[in-house]
């Protein structure tokens, strides 16, 4: 979920919607998702894919500096270029904007200084790519290069360049460095109290790089806007309502006046869930008159969308001879590059979710360094702490000679427990999880020379949102609903499931379309894992209103009254006998006569639900490590997770699967890497490696249910849980393969064989 | 600015362009010819996302210049069903929900059907190391794995 959406993060709802009884008839099913073959065939039409009459392309220039003051950009001779129809600077945006707004506008394009490596500088339209890139060659810009920093420790020290004086929030404790601008304290408990009473107390310093969510298809839009000032905008984005909100703000016009239709999106991950090149786009369409379509490439994309954060972290715990977790405490310190927001209160708030902890405290930083402004990731913030607590956990165990899993039963969150983050937890499936993963054949698999097993849990909050959806039946009784959740990863086919269930239609008379933001309320981001839970129950509301009016319908014509009727396999039956004696009408009988029986049959939902419940997950991963090589294998993964529901369940084990890929990459290979002079050193695939085929095993996947009290079918968000435990779970795997522990991800070839030597000497 | 005429033959139908010496055949099939079914992800040769065949070979497109298409048959996915039908490994990429948000699949597709071409009865190992130039961030590979060997085995008891 996006942080800079300032939105509260809440884990203990007592919004009750749980109501289903009985068996599920199309809900679990796993049927073809509705636009299956146009993806398959080339047809679906991702955000590069659109093109308009008279169309511009623009090109962005972008600093080759990490930090430097800008003293003059001259654009006259771009401007003169043949084909150059328009160059656009940091003056052609809205002025006087604050807080986030700012932020935005800041990093989208530079004000005064250039903030890192890959900051936006200047634009230019032209009526071909190759023009306008020349013609960025033709922008003449006077930097004076300030001093830069891109590591967080470092940024925090006395002395560090100060990327914006005065950028701290209140409650920044006192003489911190003015990089350090928000901080974060929660727990219960006396920690030092509880620490006393361990047997064992370990305490460790981690750190993690920052990585990018990878996504396949870079950011990309076509931008127009008329004279009259009304614009359209098509682009890939997780929330295309947030995208108009935000050029609205950017361009200084109202949001009203921009349609934004959002493209099929090739991957977000939380990457897509703001904007970086279309406020561009729209201030070159409206300079120019013409639609402009802005694609950035890959190099871009490493170098000014939002990676995640890195971390510099401390985790201290005590546990008692039995396994008992007597006390935890953490320092979480993230930076999240030149702006606020970089996600540390939700890595403290993660950190120790998983356990019932009577003794608990965390600390977060926020730090700001001469990198691009982070976005989130997946669960943000939340992979890290997990790292390094499962992997003290783990330490803790091998010290005490305890089973990783029966200790984490033992301290595991259950219903009623007082979570570390302060709201008390209503049913959960943490143990659940831990059963199932303690009784797969994976946990008691027998494991050869230098091979090893890890095991983490993970923890992620989900979230609701504002969402709106409308469900429009047809004359023939089939039904139309419009979203405003793109369909990331198949959430088109869990709608189609939820309205055929309520419903009790066939799934595949049912058509569901993303809306633009011209035809709908107001929708939420696709993040936090809200789709299926918060569309899928804005979805089952809207049937069931539908539904009532079908009802209405039915008992009109009956002349009996509408609580005489129920809904039953698709048509009003009369509810017992006592109703009357009618024959049921079919949802089909009823639509084909709407006209005449009272108008257009459609059901709504216009809400923000407040019951995603959290969602907990067990991993386990057998390792191999190559002691010539430093290489580690990953031989096999199992992803148990508490799913809530799995409306479609193949989707959800994509889920799953997704999650550990990344959380993998993240383990070993991926990171972001800075050079002495603060420019990015590896932008691109070949140097920035996620995972391929041939790095992976399959990957198992075990899915619980535990019902989500805030859902009507029990649906918990499933998207992000599966990236928090992979890290600890490899770096626990590494660790009894070859009895050493690392403490800095990635854990690459290079750093695993300094370990293994620096084992080597310390034991000869 | 001076372009070049090129004629070739894209899923069977003769096509002729002017194009920018510096534009990719990637560029062409998308800009020139409106078949966008083959993506750009890194326009570097690194992520597989605009595989297509190119006089029989499995290439990236946008490592071709669309100069070079002079004379050249060229498929894409667009041309992988036939008519309605889909191919089997469409119709298994669909079954297994081997994609999530699927820009990846029109690459995989056709990475897939060239490894078919050559070794009807892969098995795991040698589909990823023939895929290993087809990065997926969505899925994790496990449901594409299965859906090819699904729509191998399918193909074998067809032909
Ligand atoms: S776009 Fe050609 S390999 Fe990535
Ligand atoms: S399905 Fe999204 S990259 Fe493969």
């Amino acid at each position: 979920m996006a942080l800079d959406e300032g939105k509260d993060v809440k884990g203990g709802h007592d919004a009750r919607e749980y109501d289903h009884e009985g068996e599920f008839r199309h809900v679990g099913t796993r049927p073809d998702r509705p636009d299956g073959v146009d993806k398959v065939t080339g047809r679906a039409r991702f955000g590069a894919d659109a093109y308009a009459p008279g169309m511009l392309h623009a090109a962005i220039l972008r600093s080759p500096h990490a930090h430097a003051r800008i003293l003059k950009i001259d654009t006259s001779r771009a401007e003169a270029l043949e084909g150059v129809k328009a160059v656009v600077t940091r003056a052609d945006f809205a002025s006087g904007l604050e807080g986030e707004d700012w932020n935005i506008l800041e990093n989208i394009m530079a004000g005064e200084k250039a903030l890192y490596d890959g900051h936006a500088i200047a634009a230019v339209a032209a009526t071909s790519k190759f023009i306008a890139r020349d013609a960025l060659e033709l922008i003449e810009v006077e930097y004076e290069i300030l001093p830069h920093v891109t590591d967080v420790d470092e940024a925090m020290q006395p002395g560090a360049p100060v990327i914006r004086e005065g950028a701290a929030e209140p409650g920044v404790p006192e003489g911190m460095h003015p990089n350090v601008v928000r901080y974060h304290e929660s727990g219960h408990g006396d920690v030092e109290a509880g620490f006393a009473e361990a047997d064992l107390v370990i305490e460790r310093h981690f750190t993690t790089e920052a990585t990018h969510q990878g996504y396949i298809e870079p950011h990309a839009c076509l931008a127009q806007m008329g004279p009259d000032g009304r614009g359209e905008l098509w682009c890939t984005t997780q929330g295309h309502w947030n995208v108009q909100k935000l050029c609205a703000k950017l361009l200084g016009v109202e949001a009203s006046a921009i349609r934004v239709t959002a493209s099929e999106i090739g991957g977000g991950f939380g990457g897509k869930t703001t904007v970086f090149i279309e406020p561009v786009a729209m201030a070159l369409a409206r300079k120019t008159g013409r639609p402009v379509k802005l694609v950035m490439s890959r190099e871009e994309v490493f170098r000014a969308s939002g990676p995640t954060s890195s971390a510099s972290m401390d985790v201290r715990i005590g546990m008692k001879k039995d396994g008992t977790m007597t006390a935890a405490e953490g320092t979480f310190r993230l930076q999240g590059g030149a702006f606020p927001y970089a996600p540390m209160e939700f890595t403290a708030m993660c950190a120790f979710a998983c356990y019932d902890l009577k003794h608990v405290r965390q600390r977060g930083f926020d730090v700001m360094t001469n990198r691009p402004k982070q976005a989130a990731y997946r669960a943000p913030g939340s992979p890290m702490a997990a790292f390094a607590v499962e992997s003290v956990v783990d330490e803790l165990c091998q010290k005490l000679g305890l089973d990783p899993i029966e200790v984490r039963l033992k301290n595991a969150a259950r219903e009623g427990t007082r979570a570390s983050y302060g709201p008390t937890y209503p049913r959960i499936g943490l143990v659940e999880t831990l059963e199932a993963a303690r009784a797969h054949p994976h946990y008691c698999a027998p494991l050869g020379p230098n091979q090893g097993r890890g095991v983490s849990c993970g923890f992620w909050f989900n979230f609701g949102g504002e969402t709106s959806v409308t469900l429009a039946l047809s004359m023939d009784g089939t039904a139309q609903i419009a979203v405003g959740t793109p369909d990331i990863g198949g959430s088109r086919a869990s709608m189609a499931l939820m309205a055929a269930e309520e419903l009790g239609i066939p799934y595949e008379d049912v058509r569901v379309t993303i809306a633009d933001t011209a035809s709908l309320g107001y929708n939420e981001i696709s993040h936090g894992s809200r789709v299926t839970y918060a569309s899928g129950l804005a979805v089952i509301k809207a049937a069931r209103d539908a539904k009532r009016k079908l009802i209405a319908r039915a008992a009109d014509k009956w002349g009996i009254d509408p609580e005489a009727v129920e809904w039953r396999d698709g048509a009003a039956h009369p509810a017992g006998e006592n109703a009357g004696d009618f024959e049921p009408l079919s949802i089909k009988e009823i639509c084909a006569e709407m006209g005449a029986t009272g108008g257009p049959i459609a059901g709504h939902y216009e809400a923000t639900p407040e019951g995603a419940g959290v969602s907990f997950a067990t991993h386990i991963v057998d390792a191999e490590l190559d002691p010539e090589t430093g290489k580690t294998t990953i031989l096999r993964y199992t992803v148990v997770q508490d799913a809530g529901k799995a409306v479609h369940p193949s989707y959800v084990e994509g889920q799953f699967q997704g999650g550990a890929a990344q959380g993998i990459g993240w383990a070993l290979n991926e990171e972001y890497i800075y050079g002495e002079d603060g420019r990015l050193q590896n932008p691109g695939f070949l140097d920035y490696r996620i995972p391929v085929a041939s790095d992976l095993p399959m990957i198992d996947t075990v899915i619980v249910e535990v019902p989500n009290p805030g859902h009507p079918y029990g649906v918990r968000g499933v998207g992000e849980t599966s990236i928090c435990p992979p890290l600890a779970a490899v770096a626990n795997a590494v660790s009894n393969a070859a009895g050493l522990r690392l403490r800095q991800l990635p854990m690459r070839p290079a750093r695993i064989l300094e370990a293994l030597e620096a084992k080597a000497d310390g034991e000869g | 600015m001076s372009m070049v005429h090129v004629s070739a033959r894209v899923n069977g139908d003769a096509v002729e362009f002017l194009c920018d010496s510096r534009e990719t055949l990637l560029d062409v099939l998308r800009d020139r010819l409106a078949l966008t079914g083959a993506k750009e992800g890194c326009g570097t040769g690194d992520c597989g996302a605009c595989s297509v065949i190119f006089n029989g070979r499995l290439v990236a497109s946008c490592l071709v210049l669309g100069a070079e298409a002079e004379g050249a048959e060229i498929e894409t996915v667009e041309g992988m069903a036939d008519g309605e039908k889909l191919h089997p490994l469409q119709q298994k990429i669909i079954e297994h929900a081997a994609l999530q948000c699927g820009i990846c699949t029109p690459g995989i597709l056709i990475a897939a059907r060239a490894l078919l071409a050559k070794n009807p009865d892969p098995n795991e190992k040698e589909i990823r190391y023939w895929l290993a130039g087809n990065l997926c961030r969505c899925t994790g590979y496990d449901k594409i794995i299965r859906a090819i060997q699904d729509a191998a085995a399918e193909m074998r008891e067809e032909a």
